[in-house]
């Protein structure tokens, strides 16, 4: 059996599932596309036989002359079928981003070069997906991969297939991209905030700044330029705005042995966690990895440099 | 790693259900086959199923699913019962195409998914073709195959295109594209598919009569016959036609008279002796009629191949003809036939039943005392009396009573040439003359456009010989003394009284339209129906087989076969090369500085490359450097390379000459 396996793996790669991984862009020639007839065909085949017998043991030429042409066309189906893959170019492999766990987004780009190929189907992970390629163009067929790691995931083999035009004979063509994609770290549900070093200290009391916050009775010693005159005027006494400044939201100093007693798994979801509700208050951070530091920034692209980060920790 | 395993499977588990077009084409199909059969079925099986098909179909519209059981068990039981009892049983052509039709047309009651709808255009295919076991003419299998439109539409119906909106604007070509191209296969196919010496099976029994001639004549029987406008033969002639009023195709003779009928009883010991000259020598069509006679024209001199001649000169085949059958003869027109009669051949064609037709044997006594042995003015006499006696030619003869001799001879005086051959033989014998009905046809419409004689059925005929002393057998056509029509004219002809009036349906206009109908319809008997195993043989005659076998017609469908798929692997394996004239022409260019020893470089560039060959082949070294400037510009310098460009980058490296050198 591991001598066939091997054999085939060799002389028919594209046959079986063991098609060892291949660079993008995939050209489909016929060396392999595979193309077998399907039950209805095979079903369709004896029921021509039973006609033709029939036809010619009647002696009748007229039936027999519509056996051949229904035949024919059938057998013709087959080169239609062997076209609809021949020549087709499976090209770019996107992904979007996602925790392990969720699903991820995948796009897969399939293009074709002279002719419109109807009927395209592209099985993936048990679900089938049809897409028309226009002539000269190409589809971008989307589908989710169902994630369970951090870190790369192999893109899985892909069957590209097709049962145009009669459904007689099916065409294949297996598909195993040398791509992989990135899964970020799960998140811990919920856990601490990040230690802040400022402390507590000074949070809660309102600076000087320059937003009017409220309007209060003069004190002595108020600076005259704070003086609501306008609204004084209306009033008995002098009133004086109170500007306050919102205290400023602290930067985050993430930092991978600020956490004891912690296995790695778990300081890599919550530094996920700090550095998801980080980027998504707005808030600036760096990010201190026993291999790497990324300094204090925001932005996507340092949220997603760190995320990488931390999905391919060892 | 996963096992290795060929994945065949279907991937969705569960299917769909047929779309609204889907589910419209295949009522189509299905109505295309009900069409087809409907012809042969009883009407009322007909209009039933297609109540069943309409009432499905809007069900269907109206977004209905499944039909209930309670319904479609009922609606096969009452098939069945149906059919058993039209047809008596479920077997056989007729009572299986109405059982097989029937059924197909209720499997769309449960036509939800995509395998029903499979085998329901699977078996459509088959019904279809199952149609052409009762007419194969040119004009019903045109019909049936422009059936195999539908099917196929529905099977690419089927089949999930991909998002967009089906109509028949988009289906409909590619579908006809498909049967267009697959037209030479078929054709090879059919030409080279070995055919049965012998069937397999039973070949279908007609369960209907057809009319035609047969081996039994009673008056009255042929008035079918002689109104059936359908052809029987046609025949060509190598030498000149012969004259209407001479073209007597002899199919039977008979002798035994019961009284009734006429029957061919002893039609002579032997072969009998046949002289006199010239010969006319010609090819018969003979449509099927599921006798074994074989209509020869006048006195054969000997049988066509893979026939027999009878005592009576007449002309069987060793098989019934259940399908068009091609044949040559030759016939003697100034012919003696049997100038001695055999004993027994004289008492046969002597005998009479008794007590039928007394006052027609005192008619015939008269004679003999009148002329004495005088046989021809015997003849002579009873002709003039069909001629001057007030016998009139009518196809709808009044009924005769029990003696059908004496009733038609001195009651009626009405009918056609069965009761003139009839009474005239009954007449002759009576007077002692031996004589026998023959039928065939006779006449026959000459189409000047095919230059055959097309031969219907209304042609049938019926006619007496007589022996004559020191002659032989003499034909006597004692309907020509009646109406001399008949014989010039033909059967409706005659019957419309006036002869030869010009009706509607005999205008030029129609006349020149049915000839030319007429010829293809020959056509197609000859070349497709009649193509048997025997023209099969000798279809690898030019090619310098005489019989070719079962083994070389494989050989040549295998061959054929060969070539026929390397070129559709051709055109489905053909993809034009990525790139354009412009990559092409340098494509040309690097071969021939590699044949001169400069072959490019892995990542150089064309620049980089044609300096490089400039300074190795100085006396190029101009025709380069023009050349990569032109390649430059027109690569480089526009989104799409300009045609005059490029055409000057070709011509340039046409005219480039490199020497092959040897390093």
């Amino acid at each position: 059996m591991q001598r066939i396996t091997a054999w085939a793996e060799r002389r028919l790669p594209s046959l079986t599932r063991l098609r060892p991984r291949e660079p993008l862009p995939i050209q489909l020639h016929r060396r392999r596309i595979y193309i077998l007839p399907t039950g209805f065909g095979l079903a369709f085949a004896v029921l021509l036989g039973v006609m033709l017998v029939g036809a010619l043991n009647y002696a009748n030429n007229a039936a027999l002359l519509l056996t051949c042409l229904v035949g024919s066309v059938s057998a013709g189906s087959m080169l239609v079928a062997f076209r609809v893959l021949n020549g087709l170019t499976i090209g770019g492999l996107r992904a979007g981003s996602a925790r392990a766990g969720e699903t991820l987004r995948v796009f897969l780009d399939i293009g074709a070069s002279q002719r419109e190929r109807v009927a395209v189907r592209l099985d993936v992970e048990g679900r089938e997906h049809v897409v028309v390629v226009p002539a000269g163009g190409s589809v971008t067929v989307e589908f989710d991969l169902p994630t369970a790691f951090r870190g790369w995931q192999a893109v899985p083999r892909m069957r590209l297939h097709s049962r145009w035009p009669l459904g007689m004979f099916r065409v294949w063509s297996w598909l195993h991209p040398d791509r992989a994609l990135l899964v970020y770290p799960r998140a811990e549900g919920m856990g601490p905030a990040p230690f802040e070093p400022q402390g507590d200290a000074d949070r809660g009391r309102p600076r000087p700044g320059d937003e009017l916050a409220s309007l209060r009775d003069y004190r002595a010693g108020d600076p005259r330029r704070l003086i609501a005159w306008k609204p004084s005027a209306r009033h008995h006494s002098l009133l004086v705005k109170d500007m306050e400044q919102p205290a400023p939201q602290e930067d985050w100093r993430l930092d991978w042995d600020s956490m004891h007693g912690l296995d790695d798994e778990t300081r890599i979801s919550r530094l996920a966690r700090w550095v998801d509700e980080a980027h998504d208050s707005g808030r600036r951070w760096s990010l201190r990895l026993p291999d790497g530091y990324f300094d204090i920034a925001q932005g996507d692209e340092h949220y997603h440099r760190c995320m990488t980060a931390l999905a391919l920790r060892p | 790693m996963s096992r290795f395993r060929l994945s065949l499977r279907e991937r969705p588990a569960s299917e769909p259900p047929l779309t609204p077009w889907s589910f419209d084409l295949l009522c189509l199909t299905m109505a295309f086959v009900l069409g087809v059969h409907a012809p042969h079925l009883p009407w009322w099986l007909t209009a039933g199923l297609a109540v069943v098909l309409v009432a499905r179909w809007q069900q269907r519209r109206r977004g209905g699913r499944h039909t209930p059981i309670w319904i479609k068990l009922p609606l096969i039981g009452l098939l069945l019962a149906l059919v058993i009892l039209t047809y008596g049983s479920l077997f056989g052509r007729e009572p299986g195409s109405a059982f097989a039709v029937g059924l197909l047309v209720l499997k769309l009651l449960e036509s939800d998914r995509l395998r029903d709808a499979r085998v329901g255009v699977a078996f459509a295919a088959f019904a279809l073709m199952s149609a052409l076991l009762f007419d194969q003419g040119i004009v019903a299998t045109a019909i049936v195959a422009a059936g195999v439109v539908p099917a196929m539409m529905t099977l690419r119906a089927l089949e999930t295109a991909g998002p967009r909106v089906p109509s028949w604007r988009v289906e409909l070509p590619p579908v006809l594209l498909a049967l267009l191209v697959s037209v030479p296969l078929a054709l090879f196919a059919f030409l080279f598919i070995p055919r049965l010496s012998s069937p397999l099976w039973g070949a279908p029994t007609m369960d209907r009569a057809t009319t035609g001639l047969s081996d039994r004549m009673a008056p009255g029987d042929m008035a079918e016959v002689l109104t059936d406008d359908t052809p029987a033969m046609r025949v060509t002639f190598d030498g000149p036609t012969p004259i209407a009023s001479s073209r007597y195709f002899r199919a039977f003779t008979m002798t035994r008279f019961d009284g009734q009928a006429w029957s061919p009883g002893f039609g002579g010991r032997d072969t009998g002796t046949l002289e006199g000259q010239p010969r006319i020598h010609y090819r018969v069509t003979l449509e099927p009629t599921r006798e074994r006679a074989l209509p020869l024209l006048d006195m054969p001199p000997d049988a066509p191949t893979d026939a027999m001649l009878r005592g009576d000169r007449t002309a069987v085949a060793n098989q019934r003809l259940e399908k068009t059958y091609n044949y040559e003869a030759s016939a003697v027109a100034d012919y003696r036939l049997d100038a001695a009669l055999d004993p027994l051949a004289r008492r046969a064609t002597l005998q009479l039943p008794d007590r039928v037709g007394p006052r027609a044997r005192a008619q015939a006594a008269a004679w003999v005392s009148q002329y004495g042995g005088d046989a021809l003015a015997i003849a002579r006499a009873a002709l003039a009396m069909f001629h001057d006696g007030g016998f009139r030619y009518t196809l709808a003869a009044a009924p005769l009573g029990r003696d059908r001799i004496d009733d038609f001879l001195f009651g009626t005086r009405e009918g056609y040439c069965e009761h003139y051959a009839s009474t005239f033989t009954f007449l002759m014998r009576a007077a002692g003359i031996p004589a026998r009905v023959v039928t065939g046809y006779q006449g026959g419409y000459w189409n000047s456009l095919g230059r055959y004689l097309l031969v219907r059925r209304a042609d049938a005929h019926a006619w007496t010989e007589l022996w004559i002393e020191g002659r032989g057998w003499v034909r006597f056509d004692p309907t020509g003394a009646v109406r001399p029509e008949r014989v010039t004219l033909g059967a409706a002809a005659a019957a419309a009284g006036d002869g030869g009036g010009e009706g509607l349906f005999d205008a030029a206009w129609w006349r020149s339209t049915r000839d030319r109908w007429d010829v293809v319809n020959q056509w197609w008997n000859q070349a497709v129906n009649g193509f048997d195993s025997l023209r099969q043989q000798g279809l690898l005659q030019p090619f310098g087989i005489r019989r070719a076998d079962v083994g070389d017609l494989a050989l040549v469908l295998a061959v054929g076969f060969a070539v026929l798929v390397v070129g559709a692997l051709g055109w489905a394996l053909f993809q034009r090369r990525e790139g354009d004239a412009l990559d092409a022409s340098m494509q040309r260019l690097r071969r021939k500085l590699a044949r001169a020893g400069v072959s490019r470089r892995a990542g150089e560039g064309p620049r980089h490359f044609l300096a490089r060959a400039a300074r190795a082949l100085p006396e190029h070294r101009n025709a380069l450097e023009r050349l990569s400037e032109v390649y430059l510009r027109s690569r480089y310098a526009h989104d799409k390379p300009p045609p005059e460009l490029v055409t000057e980058f070709r011509r340039g490296v046409d005219e480039l000459k490199t020497r092959r050198v040897v390093k």
